[in-house]
């Protein structure tokens, strides 16, 4: 599953961008790191020998997620809201320790877990087939109910964000 | 330095990947940088998705992660323009000054 090398390299950049994302006082700041951590998440995908998945996550997260976010960020200017670092409510302060302290106890639990009583030795992994040709395959053949509802989301998603988009005067002009 | 990465390596990543999400989402009152951080778990539930499809050899993952990215796509779709008319009527995305229902 590829070289401990790469491994520890990308893993340092994708929470160095997380870490970003959470700290940065301007969300435009915000919204690039997430494209980083978008990207390297995709390298990942293709380490782990899932091309298709890759460039989706390309395409679709760090293409039009993000630049719907930076959208919105640009449209309503709320770049400079309060950070992380400003001076805060008794109550909001000791609200941040509750969920820094939390955090770090979650964190260890799981590595505890994982490291010590997972014990699930991977051997020599066997290589598939993952060529989008097979995993459209998979797609069309056993998930056929699924994809069709998937369609139907979306429609749904983009009727409700029409909806609610409209200003009220329009709506009361044709209404009227 | 072992010279094999193992799944418990992906399992550790996307772990501290969702609990710094999940910090977003409780540190941060801009509505914006919360949408953001949820991106962020899904992200990494999806890297997990992926990192056992490649474990156990098995492709079911992967059309998963492909289900999971779409639902993400329509749900940030709509819960901006939320934002957008919360932004319209309140005149501010922070989210402890949005506390009715009705707007």
């Amino acid at each position: 599953m590829g070289s401990p090398f790469i491994f520890i390299i990308l893993a340092i950049i994708a929470i160095a961008a997380a870490l970003g994302m959470l700290l940065s006082r301007n969300a435009v700041h915000s919204a690039l790191y997430l494209v980083l951590n978008f990207a390297t998440i995709a390298v990942f995908y293709l380490v782990l020998n899932a091309p298709f998945i890759a460039m989706v996550q390309v395409t679709v997260y760090a293409g039009a997620i993000v630049v719907l976010f930076l959208f919105v960020i640009m449209l309503l200017g709320a770049e400079q809201l309060r950070g992380i670092g400003d001076e805060a409510p008794l109550g909001e302060r000791l609200h941040r320790i509750l969920a820094i302290v939390l955090a770090i106890a979650l964190v260890g639990v799981f590595l505890y877990i994982i490291f010590t009583e997972g014990g699930a030795s991977s051997g020599e992994i066997p290589m598939i087939d993952t060529n989008p040709n097979q995993l459209g395959l998979m797609l069309f053949e056993n998930y056929i109910l699924p994809f069709e509802i998937t369609g139907v989301l979306l429609l749904a998603a983009l009727i409700g964000v029409v909806v609610l988009g409209r200003r009220k005067q329009e709506k009361e002009g044709d209404n009227a | 330095m072992p010279n094999m990465v193992t799944i418990e390596w992906y399992l550790a990543l996307s772990i501290i990947l969702f609990t710094l999400g999940a910090l977003g989402v409780l540190l941060r009152r801009n509505a914006i940088i919360i949408f953001m951080s949820v991106e962020l778990m899904l992200n990494s539930a999806n890297l997990l998705f992926v990192a056992f499809a490649r474990y156990l050899s098995d492709l079911n993952g992967q059309v998963l992660v492909f289900f999971v990215i779409t639902v993400a796509a329509a749900e940030v779709a709509v819960g901006l323009a939320l934002i957008v008319v919360i932004f319209r009527t309140r005149h501010s995305i922070n989210i402890d000054e949005i506390n009715l229902l009705k707007g």
